[in-house]
């Protein structure tokens, strides 16, 4: 028994040892990054944070990536509720095609879809705004979003939609009074993937900006590479980026184990 | 309205139409053609596809993207069950290890990329510097093999906690009697869980495995943020070369080994769902 707790200690100490890393190197001054190796900031400073939060650019960047993150899941769950609900809810021709043909799409690699999406966009008036990253997100997340729902919708028995109808609901009111409540686990977890896929996906969200909806993991590595990278600002706004993330665990941190496994537990 | 599935489909096929096969088919379009800048495209039919084929670059990265991809499975996995059976089964030790796990897979990957090259960067990372301490010599950009070392251990360390949490969520469904009667039949601790355990998170490891497998096949951010590919192009994988070919618009070459490339990551992740999923699932539900 103390051997287990040992080993998950462990573990957890080696995963957390590179965020501390990050963390501390987000505090140091650059002088102090570069000249030597310290377990501890030797002088605390929140230099890094105030340039960030002081310049345009990175706060720009910031408020785009929430923006289009915030399109994405609205766009996904609005689209893949009703379809997940016609999945579980009625065996039709060609619905088992169809939900494979869904889910090949989960797994195309986004480097394939780079230079068609530009195209499509361009063509479409869309290029660089929030709604193209929010759209071309949507080919990975709507099948996903519907995979998980459906998981979910299937859970819960036939008997409940018609003992509704049987006493006199309409099927919107149905469905928002007595659907909804039942699977609004699987709309948080849905919602809790498709927000971290949008968020942590660069290669499309940087092919279709340039300037106007550039997001925060463009801005972040735009600094890699060239000399003198600034290593400091960099660790400062990878901190930041987390902090979404770490608000959607804690938030979604009940249903999470049900949710990874996409329902189906 | 109880009769009409097609009415309830129709806003997320028209969207994923938009986004997904019509750009399919401008990838099936380029793939066709033989492209310059500023002149019309000329119909070349499948020599792309030979070119892409017979081309050492993409054979290396696929030999590459599959070496990598079965080394992370094979670490991740059973590390993932191994952690799933140390994680308290109620109670706040139980919430605090899954919320812990869960932070690292809401990372974005190319932050992931940077946490790890603060910590693997030759100049001010904690893995140089311990590494010199033994006396090895330790550069991400210039060893092949510290670069690979680095980057299985960055894919390890982002997406175990998912093999985890989904290996966790299947124990959880597993009723105490099966492990009880296991006990008085008195079976050892390897045959309960290779009889009791095992097959009854066959469900929740596939799901796992083919997640793990479409998404590190489809690796981008973390090569490019932390090796850039190198050294040389030792660490240059598929998505990486493509997005490479699509950036200098050599579209005929990127369209045809993208077709390729996606073919091979569904065919091979319908195999690994039969193979795992058994005889009972025979569709992807």
């Amino acid at each position: 028994m103390k051997k287990r707790y040992f080993l998950l200690a462990l573990y957890f100490l080696l995963l957390f040892a590179p965020i501390y890393w990050m963390l501390i190197t987000s505090l140091k001054t650059d002088s102090e990054i570069l000249a030597e190796f310290t377990l501890f900031p030797k002088q605390i400073t929140f230099e890094h944070y105030r340039e960030i939060f002081g310049s345009p650019e990175w706060r720009g960047s910031f408020a785009n990536s929430l923006i289009y993150v915030t399109l994405n899941v609205l766009i996904t769950l609005a689209v893949a509720i009703p379809a997940a609900y016609a999945f579980s809810r009625w065996s039709f021709r060609g619905s088992h095609h169809l939900f494979f043909w869904l889910l090949t799409n989960r797994m195309a690699p986004a480097a394939v879809f780079m230079v068609p999406f530009t195209e499509l966009y361009y063509a479409m008036h869309l290029f660089d705004t929030h709604l193209a990253v929010a759209l071309a997100h949507c080919l990975f997340s709507i099948p996903l979003a519907i995979w998980i729902l459906e998981g979910f919708m299937s859970g819960i028995p036939r008997e409940i939609d018609e003992t509704a109808y049987i006493d006199g609901y309409s099927f919107p009111r149905f469905f928002v009074k007595i659907f909804f409540p039942l699977i609004a686990p699987g709309v948080g977890v849905s919602a809790f993937f498709c927000f971290t896929f949008s968020w942590v996906e660069l290669i499309l969200a940087k092919a279709l900006t340039v300037t106007e909806a550039k997001p925060i993991v463009v801005t972040l590595t735009a600094g890699i590479g060239a000399e003198g990278v600034k290593w400091g600002l960099l660790s400062a706004a990878g901190v930041l980026t987390m902090i979404p993330g770490a608000l959607v665990v804690y938030f979604v941190r009940n249903s999470m184990a049900k949710g990874f496994s996409l329902g189906r537990i | 309205m109880r009769q009409h599935p097609w009415l309830f489909l129709f806003p997320a096929l028209l969207i994923m139409s938009i986004s997904a096969f019509v750009p399919m088919m401008t990838v099936v379009n380029y793939s066709l053609h033989n492209i310059f800048a500023g002149s019309s495209p000329e119909f070349v039919g499948l020599e792309n596809y030979a070119a892409v084929l017979s081309d050492a670059d993409f054979r290396g990265a696929l030999v590459r993207q599959l070496f990598f991809t079965v080394t992370i499975l094979l670490i991740e996995i059973p590390l993932g069950v191994l952690l799933a059976h140390a994680i308290p089964h109620r109670g706040s030790g139980m919430a605090l290890s899954l919320v812990l796990l869960g932070i690292p897979l809401l990372i974005p990957f190319n932050v992931v990329g940077i946490v790890w090259r603060l910590f693997a960067q030759s100049d001010i990372g904690v893995i140089p510097s311990l590494a010199a301490l033994a006396g090895y010599d330790y550069n991400v950009s210039l060893h092949a093999v510290d670069a690979w070392l680095t980057l299985v251990a960055l894919d390890v360390w982002h997406w175990t906690p998912l093999a985890a949490l989904l290996a966790f969520s299947g124990l959880q469904a597993i009723p105490p009697a099966y492990y009880q009667a296991a006990a008085i039949d008195g079976a050892s601790t390897w045959s309960t869980f290779r009889h009791v355990t095992l097959p009854r998170l066959r469900p929740v490891l596939t799901i796992g495995v083919l997640l793990r497998f479409m998404d590190s096949f489809t690796i981008y951010s973390e090569p490019l943020t932390l090796t850039g590919g190198g050294p040389g192009n030792t660490t240059t994988f598929l998505s990486f070369l493509i997005a490479r070919k699509a950036s200098s618009y050599e579209l005929g070459y990127a369209g045809a080994a993208s077709i390729i490339y996606l073919y091979i990551v569904i065919v091979l992740s319908y195999v690994f769902f039969q193979l795992l999923s058994g005889k009972q699932g025979a569709t992807a539900r």
